[in-house]
């Protein structure tokens, strides 16, 4: 499904139906129904107003699907070990947050399992129960908008792929005094970092709203 | 991928606010305004212009503003090795890198640090101040300016998980051990605190100011 936009002329007021307003800069276009695949851009501030992608509800729940299983084994697996002189100490995903445990830092490591953990699984799952029910064409479960929301919301504050760029940093200061043995969970986190970048790439913010209005036309 | 093309040059735009719209800033659906006061379909509260937007990021900023001082003060990391015990600033963990010839990863951690987090307490004051005040600077050129404190204001976060993996992962007893320093905390709420005071921000406050000086 695509739309095309018009620039709206010198018409007069009609109703929010027929309307698109820009979010980020309030200007107002009329909303014609689709052509090919396209992307909608407002024309003051090119912000992409619409960009629908083919079978975009079946891929966002394929890879939020990846997304919980990778999250969830790498929660589990070994993740980082170091060797040096003789000493062996290995952590987790988990085990990284826990250096903040110790008396005030102890809401850095909550924030830290959050940012890292928390967020991109919880932002994968509440898709999944929004996008399930739109894509087999069946009445939307309760707080499905709510939930999308929340999907919405949480964008900026899931940082998997910053804290895979801390391990690269971290792990080149130590590189030279010890070695480093990568656990399954880094690599998983690698991944990680892939599949939700390509989630977000699916995830039109229009088209999902539009599609939970009218739930049985997607 | 084909870009929207419109059929008349973009000569006078619609403000929604003119004509008597008001958009949910949240899911986009557009409303009559006056005829509520939250979204019907999401629940967000509605408003044409977010009034109190300028003093929450503000309010925001100063709080970052405070936190990334001590975050620069105090120590970062706490390193005890068999022959010493040193406590590295960011600035002064970021010299030592350097003199250690690890040239790329003493510039990320400036970077991520340093630059972007005084970047962007300049690029969100600009844009506060460009609402209340004339600025030379097109609606074009400060939408490029917030999407960018947007996009970009993450990634100092990098510091924070660079400290968590060293200090959990270098506990070799008597051999090496790192601890987190107190500038762990107060850097990690100067980014939480401007990445709000970004988001606080009403967009739409920009092109009402432009449009007023003629230059939208």
């Amino acid at each position: 499904m695509s739309i095309h936009l018009t620039l709206l002329k010198d018409e007069p007021a009609f109703s929010p139906e027929e309307a698109i307003v820009c979010p980020t800069c309030d200007a107002t276009y009329r909303l014609v129904q689709p052509e090919k695949a396209e992307r909608a851009i407002c024309s003051r501030c090119h912000t992409v107003l619409i960009a629908p992608k083919r079978k975009a509800g079946m891929q966002i729940i394929a890879v939020a699907l990846a997304v919980v299983v990778l999250i969830v084994a790498a929660v589990f697996f070994p993740f980082l070990s170091i060797r040096a002189g003789g000493v062996t100490n290995s952590v987790s995903i988990l085990g990284t947050a826990l250096a903040f445990e110790h008396g005030f830092y102890r809401p850095l490591a909550l924030a830290m399992i959050l940012l890292i953990v928390g967020v991109p699984l919880a932002r994968a799952v509440l898709s999944i129960y929004v996008l399930v029910p739109v894509v087999l064409e069946k009445p939307l479960p309760p707080g499905a908008k709510t939930a999308f929301s929340w999907v919405e919301t949480l964008k900026p504050w899931s940082m998997v792929e910053i804290f895979v760029l801390g391990c690269a940093v971290a792990l080149v200061k130590v590189a030279d005094l010890a070695n480093i043995w990568f656990g399954a969970a880094f690599w998983m986190f690698a991944a990680l970092v892939i599949l939700v970048i390509v989630q977000d790439s699916y995830l039109c913010r229009w088209s999902v709203w539009n599609s939970l209005t009218h739930p049985r036309k997607p | 991928m084909v870009r929207m093309e419109f059929t008349d040059p973009p000569q006078k735009t619609m403000i929604a606010r003119d004509i008597g719209l008001v958009v949910c800033r949240r899911c986009t659906k557009v409303h009559a305004r006056g005829t509520c006061t939250h979204c019907q379909r999401c629940g967000q509260r509605l408003a044409s212009r977010d009034t109190r937007s300028i003093s929450r990021v503000w309010a925001w900023w100063w709080a970052g503003l405070l936190c990334y001082i001590p975050a620069n003060l105090y120590p970062m990391l706490e390193t005890r090795t068999l022959v010493s015990s040193q406590k590295d600033t960011i600035v002064g963990g970021a010299v030592e890198l350097f003199h250690h010839g690890a040239y790329g990863v003493a510039a990320v951690i400036l970077l991520a640090s340093v630059a972007i987090p005084i970047g962007k307490f300049a690029a969100i004051a600009l844009l506060a101040l460009s609402v209340s005040r004339r600025s030379s600077l097109s609606g074009g050129q400060l939408r490029v300016v917030h999407e960018v404190v947007e996009y970009i204001g993450r990634w100092s976060m990098v510091d924070i998980f660079v400290v968590a993996i060293l200090s959990s992962l270098v506990q070799l007893n008597a051999l090496a051990a790192i601890q987190p320093g107190p500038a762990s905390l107060f850097f990690a709420l100067s980014v939480i605190f401007t990445m709000l005071s970004a988001q606080g921000f009403d967009t739409r406050l920009i092109w009402d100011t432009r449009q007023k000086a003629g230059t939208a």
